[in-house]
Parts: C-alpha cells; sequence; structure tokens
C-alpha cells in the first residue's frame, strides 16, 4: 500500500512537475526571537525568507524548501547546540541570518565542520570574511568595516573631522572603535578621547557629558541596541546635538530609529545597506513584507531574503545543494535582487554592494510613520567593503 | 557498614548511627544509580548525545550546588563564578596552551576549588541572605574580570576549543566519544557528592543546617565544615563547567553571567533540594525545555517565571521530594 | 584654574550631580524594598518587573487613553499598587510562615513572567515615551547643562523619599508599622488589623517601584528588560544601608549614585561592578550594612 502511494506519487510528480531533478532544502532561520534584536531580525526574518521561497517560486523549479526557526537569545552556547542539532539530526541544509556576532562566529565554525551553508545577514563582525572566513559562509548584508568606513570616511569628508567615542565596553564595541579610529585618521581628521562604557548600560549622561566637555565635532556611538538607544535619547536631552556637536551612530537600525521617534533622533548620522524607500523596487517589495510583518523591513531581513534568493538560484544551477558547490556557485554567479540591486560575492564570502550614508530626519520633512532617512551620500559597492587582500582571509591567496 | 574517614576528628560525640545496607548504599539508591547508568549508555542512541551532554552537565552542576543549599543549607547566589571560570580556563588551556582534556579540565576544577576557597573562606563568615549577597557580590567581580581580562575574549567567548585527544591516545572528535567521557565524569562527580553526604561529614552539615548553634555547641567548629562543602561544591561546579567547555567546544560570559546562577537555583528547587537525585530531574526538565521550546522565544522566560511560582506554592519539594513522599523512602 | 585629580572641578561637579540623579532612582527602588523587607519579611525580586510595569503602563495610558505625564505621575502608582496587592493577597500571604528564600524565589518567577509577557506584546527595542512640554529644556548652570527633567526627578525622589520617612517614623500609622515589624502577634492583640497593613504595605512599597518607573519613562528607553538588571543592583544598595533600614536605604541610594557617579569619571569601565565590591567590603566589616541592626 505504502510502496504504492510513494510511486504514484513520484509518477505525479514527474508528470505535473516535470522538472528533472528534485532538491528538498530545508532552511533554519536562526536569530533572536526575544531580546534585542528580536525586532530587526525575530519573526520578520522569517517572514522575509517564505517570501524569497515564494517568490523563487522554488515549487515549480523541483526545489522543495522547507523553512524552520528558532531563537539563540544571543547565547553562543544556545545557538551552537541549535546548529549542531539541526545539521546532525534535522537535516538542515543551510542556516540563515543569525545576528549576534558571538553566536555567528560560533555558528560559522559548526557549519564548516558538518559541511553545510551559513547565509549570514544579522551579524556584524567583519572577521566572518576575514580571519574567520570559510568556504561554506556567505556573509550579505553588513560588517564592522564597512559601517566605520561609511559612516567614519564620508563624516570626516563632510567637516567632522574630531572625534569622540563613547564605546561599549566589549568586543564588538571596541571593534567598532579600532574601525572607526582608523579610517577617520587616514581621513585626516583626529580622535580627541574615548570613554568606554560598561555594557549593557541605562544611564550614559555622564559619559555623553565627558564627549561634550572634550570639544569634539562628532561623537561615534560605537554600541548597539539598548545602549545606542538610550545615548542618542539621553543626548537629546542634554542638549549634545542642539549644542553644535553630531551624534554618528555607527551601528543603528531603522527600527531603533522608530523606536527612538524623530523628535529625539533627528540629525543622526548613519550607514545602512538597504533603506525601504531606497527605489520602486525596495517600496513595492517592502509595501508586501509589511503587509505581512506589521512593519517596513529591516536591513537585516531584506538580506535574509535577498541571500535566500541567490541560494536557491545557485541549487537551481548545479541541480544539487552539496554545500560547497553551491557556495562556489554563490560566488560564480552574479547576484540580482529588487533589494540589493546587482553585484557580486567575493572569494572571501563577502557579498558586495552600495552603502547609504543617511541623516535623520527631523519631524517636520517626514511625511509620516518609516519615512525617517535621507540619503546623504552614497558609497559605491566596489570602496563600501574591506579591501579583498586586506582581511587576511584563507581562501584569498 | 560505611566506613569512617572524617576530614577532621571532633570532640568525642557519637557519631549519628545511621542504617546502612550493602556497602553504605540502600537498594533503592543502587537500583536508581543502576537505572541512572543504564539511561545514561542508552540516551545517545535515542537522543542527540550533545543534547544529553548538556543535561549532564548541567545535573552535575546542579548536584554539586544542591549539596551547599539541600545539605549545607547554604544558599549562594554566585555559583555561576565557579562554573563559567572553570569553563573558560579549560578552554583557554586546551586551545592556547595545548593541553590535553583531562588536564584541562583539571585545570579549570582547580581553578574553581581555589576561588571558591578565597570566597568561601569570606563568605561563610555571614548567614543567611547576607551570605547569598556576598556570594552574588563575589560572582558579580568574577563576571567583570571575564568581561575585561584579554583572554577571555569578551562576548565572544573562548570559541573553536579543540576537543583533542584524551590521555593523548583516545580521540574525541566523535560526539560519541566526547559522551563517554562526559558520562564517566558526570557519574564520578555523583558519586562523589553521595559519599559526601552519606559520611560522617554529611552528617554534621545536616545537623549544622539544622541547627547551627546546636551543633556548636557539641563540640563542632562549624566554620570549617562550611568551608569544606563550600570548596567542595564549587570544585564540583567546576568541574560541570570545565566539561561543559568541552561539550560545546566554547566558553562564554552566560556561564558566569548572574542568570545562571539563578538557573541553578531553579533546578534544584523543581528537582527538590536536599534530595540526592533531586537536581538531576530539576537540569533535565528545565535543558529540555530551553532545548525545545526554543522556537517559542519569550514563552519559555514565561514557562519558567510559572514553573518558580507553582514550584514555591505547590511542590516545595520538588519533583522528587514529592515522589520520596510517596514511596517514603529518601531519595 | 586648579585641577583636582586631572579633571576640572566644574566637571566634577556636573558629574557628581549626575550621580545623585542616579541615586534618586536607586533610593526610591531601594526603599520601597527595605519597606516590603522591613514588614513582610519578603525579598521582592519582582520590584525591578513592577517598576517596568510602571513605565509600561504610564506608556500605554499615554497611548491607549491619551492620559498625560502628570495624572500618570498620580495614576500609575494606583494601577502598580493595585496589582501588587493582589499579588500579595493571592500569592506571597502563603509563604510567610517560611523561609526567605521562598519569598524570593516566588516573586523571581513573578518578575520572568511580568518580562516575558511584555516582550511577547512589545517587543523589546523600547518605546518612545516624551518629556512632559513643562519640563522640556533645561538650565545651564555654568559647569553643565542640566534637564528640568532631570532635576525634577531630583526634587520629586527626595520629597517621596522624605514622606515616606516622615510618615513611618513620625506618625502613629508608622509607629504601628514599626511597631508590626516587631511583634505582629502583639500588634494584632490591640486590636489592629495586622494583615490589612501589611497588603497595604506592599501595595505602598511596589507603588513606589511603579512611580519611579513613570518618572525614569522619559529618560530611559520603556523595555521589558529595564528593571531586571537595575534589580540586582538595587539589592546591593539595599543591603549595604541595612536590610529593613528606612533611611538607610535612601541614603545609601544617594550616597551609591555619587560613587557611581564619580567611578565614571575616574574607571568608566569599572563603574557597574563598583556597588558589588562597596557591599562585599560593607559586608564583610559591618555584617548587617552601615545603618542595620544586628539580629
Amino acid at each position: 500500500m505504502k510502496l504504492k502511494t510513494i510511486l504514484l506519487g513520484s509518477i505525479a510528480a514527474a508528470v505535473f512537475a516535470a522538472p528533472a531533478y528534485a532538491v528538498d532544502i530545508k532552511i533554519g532561520v536562526m536569530n533572536d526571537r526575544s531580546g534585542i534584536y528580536a525586532d530587526i531580525a525575530g519573526e520578520g526574518s522569517v517572514v522575509a525568507a517564505r517570501m524569497a521561497v515564494e517568490d523563487f517560486d522554488a515549487e515549480s523549479k523541483g526545489i522543495n524548501v522547507e523553512i524552520v526557526s528558532a531563537d539563540h537569545q544571543n547565547k553562543p552556547d544556545v545557538g551552537s547546540t541549535i546548529a549542531r542539532q539541526w545539521y546532525d539530526q534535522e537535516n538542515v541544509d543551510v542556516i540563515v541570518d543569525v545576528p549576534t556576532s558571538s553566536v555567528a562566529l560560533a555558528v560559522n565554525d559548526i557549519t564548516r565542520e558538518s559541511d553545510k551553508v551559513f547565509l549570514n545577514s544579522g551579524a556584524a563582525s567583519s572577521d566572518l570574511t576575514g580571519s574567520a572566513c570559510s568556504p561554506n559562509t556567505i556573509h550579505w548584508t553588513y560588517d564592522t568595516w564597512q559601517l566605520a568606513n561609511g559612516t567614519g570616511r564620508a563624516v570626516v569628508e563632510n567637516g567632522g573631522d574630531s572625534w569622540f567615542f563613547v564605546t561599549a565596553d566589549y568586543a564588538f564595541g571596541h571593534a567598532l572603535e579600532r574601525d572607526t579610529s582608523a579610517v577617520v585618521e587616514g581621513a585626516g581628521g583626529t580622535i580627541v578621547g574615548t570613554v568606554r562604557t560598561p555594557f549593557p548600560g541605562t544611564d550614559f549622561s555622564s559619559f555623553l557629558l565627558q564627549a561634550q566637555s572634550s570639544g569634539a565635532k562628532v561623537i561615534g556611538l560605537a554600541n548597539a541596541g539598548g545602549d545606542t538607544i538610550n545615548s542618542i535619547k539621553q543626548a537629546s536631552e542634554f542638549g549634545i546635538t542642539q549644542g553644535g556637536q553630531s551624534l554618528a551612530g555607527l551601528l543603528v537600525f531603522i527600527n531603533d530609529i522608530h523606536a527612538l521617534g524623530l523628535d529625539v533622533a533627528q540629525g543622526l548620522l548613519l550607514t545602512e545597506s538597504f533603506y525601504w524607500d531606497l527605489n520602486d523596487q525596495t517600496r513595492e517589495w517592502s509595501a508586501r513584507f509589511e503587509e505581512e510583518n506589521g512593519k517596513k523591513p529591516s536591513m537585516v531581513q531584506a538580506g535574509v531574503y535577498a541571500s535566500i534568493l541567490h541560494y536557491l538560484k545557485a541549487v537551481e544551477a548545479v541541480g544539487d545543494k552539496g554545500a560547497q558547490d553551491v557556495v562556489a556557485k554563490m560566488k560564480e554567479l552574479p547576484t540580482d535582487d529588487p533589494l540589493f540591486g546587482q553585484g557580486e560575492i567575493r572569494a572571501d564570502g563577502r557579498k558586495i554592494h552600495d552603502s547609504y550614508l543617511f541623516r535623520v530626519k527631523s519631524p517636520d520633512e517626514s511625511e509620516g510613520p518609516w519615512d525617517y532617512y535621507e540619503t546623504v551620500s552614497t558609497t559605491p559597492a566596489a570602496q563600501a567593503f574591506r579591501p579583498l587582500e586586506d582581511g587576511g582571509c584563507s581562501l584569498v591567496q | 557498614m560505611v566506613s569512617v574517614t572524617d576530614t577532621e576528628p571532633t570532640s568525642a560525640v557519637a557519631e549519628p548511627r545511621i542504617r546502612k545496607k550493602t556497602m553504605g548504599m540502600p537498594t533503592h539508591h543502587m537500583a536508581i544509580f543502576a537505572m541512572l547508568l543504564a539511561a545514561g549508555i542508552v540516551a545517545p542512541f535515542m537522543l542527540y548525545p550533545v543534547f544529553v551532554m548538556k543535561v549532564l552537565c548541567f545535573a552535575l552542576f546542579a548536584c554539586a550546588f544542591n549539596l551547599l543549599l539541600g545539605f549545607g543549607g547554604l544558599l549562594s547566589f554566585g555559583h555561576a563564578a565557579y562554573f563559567g571560570s572553570a569553563s573558560y580556563i579549560s578552554a583557554h588551556a586546551a586551545k592556547v596552551w595545548g593541553l590535553s582534556p583531562e588536564l584541562s579540565i583539571l585545570a579549570g576544577t582547580a581553578t574553581a576549588a581555589l576561588l571558591g576557597l578565597a570566597f568561601g573562606s569570606l563568605a561563610i563568615r555571614r548567614q543567611g541572605i547576607y551570605f547569598a549577597m556576598v556570594t552574588l557580590a563575589f560572582a558579580q567581580m568574577v563576571y567583570f574580570f571575564a568581561l575585561q581580562a584579554p583572554f577571555t575574549g569578551g562576548e565572544d567567548g573562548i570559541q573553536g576549543v579543540p576537543r583533542g585527544n584524551l590521555f593523548g591516545i583516545i580521540s574525541l572528535q566523535s560526539h560519541f566519544a566526547v559522551y563517554w567521557m562526559v558520562l564517566a565524569i558526570f557519574f564520578i562527580g555523583i558519586l562523589i557528592i553521595y559519599r559526601i553526604i552519606h559520611s560522617p561529614f554529611g552528617q554534621v552539615l545536616k545537623a549544622i543546617r539544622e541547627n547551627e548553634p546546636r551543633a556548636i555547641s557539641l563540640g563542632y567548629r562549624v566554620n570549617r565544615y562550611k568551608l569544606t562543602v563550600f570548596v567542595l561544591s564549587a570544585t564540583l561546579a567546576g568541574l560541570a563547567g570545565a566539561t561543559k567547555a568541552f561539550v560545546f567546544q566554547l566558553a562564554s560570559l552566560t556561564d558566569v553571567h548572574w542568570s545562571m546562577s539563578g538557573e541553578v537555583v531553579l533546578m534544584t528547587l523543581l528537582g527538590g533540594m536536599g534530595t540526592v537525585f533531586g537536581p538531576i530531574v530539576g537540569a533535565a526538565v528545565i535543558v529540555t525545555m530551553q532545548n525545545y521550546l526554543a522556537t517559542w522565544g519569550a514563552w519559555v522566560t514565561i514557562v519558567q517565571g510559572i514553573i518558580f511560582v507553582l514550584g514555591v506554592l505547590l511542590f516545595r519539594e520538588g519533583i522528587v521530594g514529592v515522589l520520596s513522599k510517596l514511596i517514603r523512602k529518601p531519595l | 584654574m586648579f585641577e583636582l585629580l586631572g579633571i576640572p572641578p566644574q566637571a566634577l561637579f556636573g558629574q557628581l550631580l549626575l550621580g545623585l540623579i542616579n541615586g534618586s532612582f536607586y533610593a526610591m527602588l531601594s526603599l520601597g524594598l527595605a519597606i516590603i523587607f522591613g514588614l513582610l519579611n519578603i525579598i521582592n525580586f519582582t520590584h525591578g518587573a513592577q517598576y517596568m510595569l510602571g513605565a509600561f503602563v504610564a506608556w500605554m495610558l499615554l497611548n491607549y487613553l491619551g492620559i498625560g505625564y502628570w495624572w500618570a505621575l498620580l495614576l500609575v502608582p494606583i494601577i502598580v499598587g493595585a496589582t501588587g496587592i493582589i499579588i500579595e493577597r493571592l500569592l506571597i500571604s502563603r509563604l510567610y510562615h517560611l523561609d526567605h528564600l521562598y519569598g524570593l524565589l516566588l516573586t523571581f518567577g513573578l518578575a520572568l513572567i511580568m518580562q516575558g509577557l511584555l516582550r511577547n506584546e512589545y517587543g523589546i527595542s523600547g518605546l518612545p515615551y516624551g518629556i512632559p512640554a513643562e519640563l522640556a529644556g533645561g538650565q545651564n548652570l555654568g559647569f553643565m547643562f542640566l534637564p528640568n527633567y532631570r532635576g525634577w526627578v531630583v526634587i520629586a525622589s527626595l520629597a517621596v523619599c522624605l514622606g515616606t520617612w516622615f510618615v513611618i517614623e513620625k506618625t502613629r500609622l508608622g509607629a504601628y508599622l514599626r511597631a508590626a515589624t516587631e511583634n505582629p502577634t502583639l500588634v494584632g492583640a490591640f486590636g489592629i488589623n495586622v494583615p490589612l497593613m501589611i497588603t497595604l504595605t506592599y501595595g505602598f512599597g511596589v507603588a513606589l517601584a511603579g512611580f519611579a518607573g513613570v518618572l525614569a519613562a522619559p529618560i530611559y528607553s520603556v523595555n521589558p528588560n529595564m528593571g531586571a538588571d537595575l534589580i540586582i543592583v538595587v539589592f546591593a544598595v539595599v543591603v549595604i544601608g541595612g536590610m529593613g533600614s528606612i533611611l538607610g536605604s535612601v541614603l545609601t541610594g544617594f550616597g551609591l549614585g555619587l560613587v557611581e557617579g564619580l567611578t565614571r569619571v575616574f574607571y568608566p569601565e569599572g563603574s557597574a561592578v563598583v556597588i558589588f565590591v562597596i557591599m562585599a567590603i560593607v559586608l564583610m566589616i559591618k555584617p548587617a550594612g552601615l545603618f542595620g541592626r544586628t539580629a
């Protein structure tokens, strides 16, 4: 009986679906679903993944896709347990998203060991395509080098040539500060001081006051999430931006601006790889996304969509899901999607595309919810990311 | 008969007499140990080995904590310090110094023991809630150290710890090989704890827990007993942490954060504090929940909270405590 | 101009003032904890979550009912206090005959539930809550720019703390309270409804947390975790001041705010841990805290 059904089923599949091959793909969306990155990634990334599969029309191309999701709670041990279990037990082929650098680095290791595919969108660490680069990993959306470069260079060029850093006292904050300092100094600016703030913190007024009395033109916020939100809020309260100093957020997402409100956030400079209101294609996609998820997409969610789309294209081209083959194919095929436009993936796994410096609009300039950014400058893809030879990636020789 | 190997000869007080069978272990305890061992051997074939190892590590951690709380009557709110620092040291030893797994684990455990000795000797001078707060204060300092010290890698932790070769010869590359090592460590740990609890030393501890002034008046040097149990508990917690570093091949801030100290209280309370097997059950339930409810996001926290509330209101003896009452035998 | 340890005195003064502002929150929260501990013998771990709830209720009042900051300042403590009374009646009252440990665990569980529920509903990025128009802007004090709102926080907090201290130490009601702390049975024998007093005291302690939450809403982001890390620090404050000591908790709250403020200047990385270092030292030297009586 059972055999018959299977037989019938496959005949039916062969007759009606008609592709020459059939591949089963299981995508694991792993991210923060309850912590500080739940809004920029979270369920929205799952929605984005589903949209990618639908838009690619995977089924009619003979690719059966199943999507699972899990919450890594921003803890490397939780993330690595889930990753191992997915790969070893549940036949997951590809893990996507994974914000929080510490978790991403752990998943990166495990993916290489298990010879699967890791499409990172959410994490910032540029080590993923540098010292920790892997033939199984693609880093899609952004990284610390890009943020530092995008914000640092453009701000110095626009006259903000003396900087004071308010740095979250942990590895990620230090990396952001280090990269940005290098860019600022390289562009002819000076660093007048820096203060390391305990992480996570709630009261930043004391540190901001130190930044204020330093007389620096620009206060660089080398922090993320709640720390950034609180420091921006308090900078506005203490009249720091009104006093002529400007704030540069080194890792700020549109959801953070949404949480802050334009009253407080106006004038902030920040770098992102994606904004829903860039062009007709991004607007159209974002409208569909908003319908399903109730919010405009963050660049992380956009990256999840685009990376899965490109992955499925590579699977179709290869006709199989062997990890190394598919990743090699992803690097070979030029990328083209409605959100990031045309681009490519380099040998070290770095996806490159344009990077934008935005200024947050004032409440008067904004036409409504989510109309938050005004583009200050665009860094073309070729200059937006760390040069291939500087990363120290072993795949680049 | 139980062999009398007290750590400290006490005054001429008769040791409490306990009925003992079969090598000092009542038969139903023997049966449970046998069942645990059987389950431990079968488990990796039925369940995902890494998951079972996680349960074993936390079970040992909870048992070590229970030794202090359930038998010593001392509530430490900073046990993550020993668990986490051992985890860091053993990861560092394996990765940077290139030590073999057993030496790395020993190094981690020894660190926890020393830390336990240092903190314990100060903390035991205080009682009740003050004791808990002192341990918390020390744990926060350890957390701060872990965040600041260069070798711990900040919030990235120490990643990619090589599993290496046990005793230089047995490769630990496969999950199964590691599993047998973890299972062995777990059993050694549990048997040590069992032995401590049922030794004359353990009996004195219980006496102190029940009535400290009385124990003092009987001539026991209470503080020495407290310090000893504190160090033992910290050491065994360290053993669990050091082993965990090999299971996950990483050591991270999670292991030293105060919420980890809270979690181990939860496990112990849920399983049944002051019982031998309770913490194992508690740890298994909590770890399973965290694992299988991972997709539920914040609901894990809510369910944990509900367990706390219900546990305190309805099952103060914990799961195993209730069972033990039902069969009218200590478990 | 002379400099003090490399910092100009004006800047130092500014930092101390900021420390005092943070101290106001410590003082209000630890006051509530101390009152609850004093009378109920319960270590109220939910306090941080109730502070967070205060901020959230203020946000809800504004966004769902259009009720602004000043009304919130009055209504939120009542609402949060009422939830506290329900919690005390339904749950905590069952634990009075037990060890401290159980109260701690129960309230810890409650805190997890509250945080989890709000996190499910509102996410984690935080919700915006504006500074009331009357208190926008600030004063230039010469050495620093002091936002009016921060000044208001210090004044409001001082008023509440002093008021509470006055009620407990100088009024008849306070005398009953203190007596009930010493010997509830005896006070009950005088015809005073002790259980009711206990319930109301818990409600009041919780209301203080709610009040602090409203004060915090405009300056810190309103998010479900805002109380989780704070509570551990506030515990330390209460322990350093001496558990159950009203005056001790208030003075220690402000004092530690200042110490923390100074640390932020001289060793910013260490400002999160300094309070714990102080706690360890104080407990080693004065087991019952700075203002506590040895039991």
